[in-house]
């Protein structure tokens, strides 16, 4: 309870004297005759500002939560272990963890490569083992969510534990969760990743103590505790709601957009159509796409609505082909040589052409008479009419409950939850051990695919606006992709010593007593907050890490908006479980070591500049510091790179 | 659960889910619907009168017999709908595309 005092009023504190030195910035000391480094670097400090607050504003509600007590008998469970192309050994032991768990449960291994030597050892563990059926081919397969989703068709339990190929359970991680669910408004508890394989330095910045812990218990607090995709347990009514009701946006979106479209598509087709009878059957179409629209305007539900629409079209088509079959049965009578497999053909198509209901035709007669139809032969509107239905046939599954819509499906997933009126809990307690990549550039492609899949989520489902969702909670995924924008801002406080200490150029009017006197109690505070908020955690790393991985952000966030904006593949890579190659890994961070190196030179020129009598003392001291500041954080990168992998587990070996 | 078939004329199946359909049920109500329209039977129409509850899971196996009854060119209607389906339906915007129908016959000649 005092740490909750202490923790609010240092926010407060931090928040004011940042509005402070903020609005001071913009309207008493920007250096506008040299705006062009003047204006980025205000600009900045004020992106930073807003972190600062948003950060403030998650630890307002940083509290542990109180146990949840012992776990209620008979509920059902189900465990899913998903795996891609990790090791099959890697994935049979946490797959015997998980068979271990004490609370009753049944374990699946979700195994997406589909390979056989994983199905024998799942058999021999006596787990089960599901692969993607048929209908996935062909078909998009959405990764990791779908391969959730596939699974989720084929059980019934009535909690899901999601564990990622590497995370080993511990026997009791059932038993101090599943209690959180007797609240029937819960859809999810989420716990913390831990990593096994990562010594004390943590060289790679792979525990994240600050958000698997202060971070998602004030994203908890304000309802708001995120999925992370691993080490959660999902309540399946909740995924199965999220799924009914994407399955209703995204089926009435398609057939609005096919109707919208229709009358381009038709007049098109008309164009090329060279028969009388066709352009009137294309003018029949037409007519039942307007009023198909018209009756969704009015509110009728799109089952009925698509289908009188693709009876309509049956009715066009028939009559088409009927009329056809009756001037060749015509023609052939003429010649005397009736044909009875002829003559068989159109009767069918006749009954449907006659005005009887169409329910009571047979119905595969009804799909043949559409592909022999003229209109069938038209691809753009054989298109249209498929489009205009309510089984989202180019989906292996009607309904996907885990969210495809991102790269990573846990965000999305989340968010809409809490859209719909679900809470989610974090439980702050360590149930399964994982592995985290051990090479520079493993951890560089999993941050890239958090920050791209974050971003997506961004910029597809904006969490300001997106219907459902309450302040507080638009608030916690904004504050999350807002510091993924901070690739941009790192490269102006890298640059702006740079251009002080090489030319002379200062981006704020002086720095003078004015100046510290706002930044200073403004950055001590900032401190302060971050210290208290740590409670003693190491953060030090991931605080490096946030700017030394600078360019990995700005990557994200323009191949994210070339996804969204332009439809261009992200470039998706599945994580490695292995180490790679570590040979040539500082290409990967090449950006870093050329601003590292352009840091030293400016220093050096700052020093002589100084000496020389060209630049002030007080400039030539603030921008070394800066300088050093900056090497410092970046020294991280060299860190990493001679990191050789973790040899705690090989002497234990 | 009980699941009643009643097979009419034309190519109409009603079919009659007893008690609660649920995660625990709602393969069972899928894999009535596929064979029903696999003999034939393309329009189904799933009567709830006896359904006592539903959730998400059960609405979830409708739209898996409804997306397989389209395919073959007919289609699953659902009739004499209670109010727990009902809130359900409405929960998850799912009135947006299923019509609850008063009576089966209703159901049966709709559209």
């Amino acid at each position: 309870m005092r740490r909750m005092v202490v923790l609010r009023v240092v926010v407060t504190l931090t928040l004011v004297l940042g509005l402070n030195y903020t609005v001071w910035r913009w309207l008493e000391s920007v250096n506008w005759s040299a705006w062009w480094i003047a204006v980025p670097l205000v600009i900045a400090e004020t992106y930073s500002f807003v972190d600062v607050t948003l950060f403030g504003i998650t630890m307002w509600k940083a509290k542990p939560r109180e146990d949840p007590g012992p776990p209620p008998e008979g509920v059902t469970v189900d465990v899913f272990i998903t795996t891609y192309n990790e090791d099959v050994a890697l994935v049979a032991r946490t797959a015997e963890a998980a068979r271990d768990i004490r609370y009753p449960h049944r374990t699946w291994v979700l195994d997406d490569g589909a390979r056989p030597e994983m199905r024998a050892e799942a058999e021999r563990l006596g787990v089960g083992y599901v692969v993607r059926g048929a209908d996935w081919a062909d078909r998009p397969k959405h990764a990791k969510a779908g391969n959730l989703n596939n699974a989720l068709a084929l059980t019934d339990g009535e909690l899901i534990l999601v564990l990622d190929a590497d995370q080993i359970p511990t026997p009791d991680i059932l038993d101090r969760t599943v209690a959180y669910f007797d609240d029937p408004q819960v859809a999810l508890v989420q716990t913390p990743q831990f990593f096994t394989n990562v010594p004390e330095a943590d060289p790679l910045g792979s525990q994240a103590p600050l958000f698997y812990g202060p971070i998602q218990q004030g994203k908890d607090g304000w309802n708001a505790a995120f999925f992370c995709g691993s080490n959660a347990i999902l309540r399946r009514d909740a995924l199965m709601q999220l799924g009914l009701v994407g399955y209703v946006r995204e089926t009435e979106r398609t057939v609005r957009e096919a109707l919208h479209t229709s009358r381009r598509v038709l007049q098109r087709a008309r164009r090329q159509a060279d028969d009388l009878r066709v352009a009137a059957a294309l003018d029949e179409v037409a007519r039942a796409s307007t009023q198909a629209l018209r009756r969704l305007d009015a509110g009728d539900p799109l089952g009925e609505v698509t289908y009188a629409f693709q009876r309509r079209v049956d009715e066009v088509s028939s009559s088409v082909v009927a009329a056809d079959m009756a001037a060749i049965r015509a023609d052939l009578e003429a010649l005397g040589e009736l044909a009875p497999a002829l003559a068989a053909a159109p009767a069918g198509a006749q009954s449907t052409a006659d005005g009887r209901d169409p329910a009571h035709a047979d119905a595969l007669t009804a799909l043949d008479t559409r592909e022999w139809s003229p209109l069938g032969a038209l691809e753009s509107v054989r298109a249209l009419v498929r489009a205009v239905d309510v089984d989202r046939g180019d989906e292996a599954m009607p309904v996907m409950p885990v969210a495809t819509l991102s790269v990573t499906e846990d965000m999305a997933t989340a968010m809409r939850l809490h859209a719909l009126g679900w809470k989610t809990v974090y439980h702050h307690e360590t149930l399964a051990h994982g592995l985290a990549p051990e090479d520079l550039g493993t951890m560089i492609t999993q941050r890239l695919r958090w920050a791209q899949g974050t971003l997506q989520v961004f910029l597809q489902e904006n969490p300001l606006t997106v219907k459902g969702l309450r302040l507080g909670q638009r608030l916690m995924y904004g504050a999350t992709m807002w510091s993924y924008l901070s690739g941009f801002t790192a490269v102006v406080y890298l640059a702006a010593p740079v251009i002080f200490l090489c030319f002379g150029v200062l981006p704020v009017t002086a720095w003078s007593v004015d100046f510290f006197a706002r930044f200073l109690p403004f950055q001590i505070a900032s401190q302060l907050l971050f210290l208290v908020s740590a409670r003693g955690l190491r953060t030090w790393r991931g605080q490096q890490y946030s700017l030394a991985l600078f360019p990995v952000w700005i990557k994200a966030t323009w191949t994210a908006a070339a996804n969204v904006w332009f439809g261009r593949p992200l470039g998706f890579a599945v994580t490695p479980k292995q180490r790679q190659s570590s040979a040539g890994a500082w290409r990967l961070v090449r950006p870093q070591l050329v601003a590292m190196a352009v840091l030293v030179v400016a220093a050096v020129v700052g020093v002589v500049r100084w000496a020389l009598g060209y630049a002030p003392w007080v400039g030539t001291a603030v921008n070394l510091a800066w300088v050093a500041y900056d090497l410092v954080v970046l020294s991280v990168i060299v860190q990493a790179l001679r990191y050789r992998g973790y040899q705690g587990a090989e002497k234990e070996a | 659960m009980e699941i009643g078939t009643d097979v009419r004329g034309g190519g109409v199946a009603v079919l009659r889910p007893q008690g609660r359909l649920t995660m625990v049920t709602a393969g069972e109500l899928k894999a009535e619907v596929d064979r029903a329209v696999d003999d034939g039977n393309a329009v189904v129409v799933v009567d709830l009168e006896e359904t006592a509850f539903m959730d998400s899971s059960g609405l979830g196996a409708l739209v898996g017999g409804l997306r397989r009854a389209r395919a073959a060119g007919g289609d699953l209607r659902i009739a004499r709908v209670g109010g727990q389906v009902l809130t359900v339906l409405r929960l998850t915007t799912m009135d947006r595309v299923l019509t609850p129908f008063a009576t089966v016959e209703d159901a049966v000649g709709a559209a």
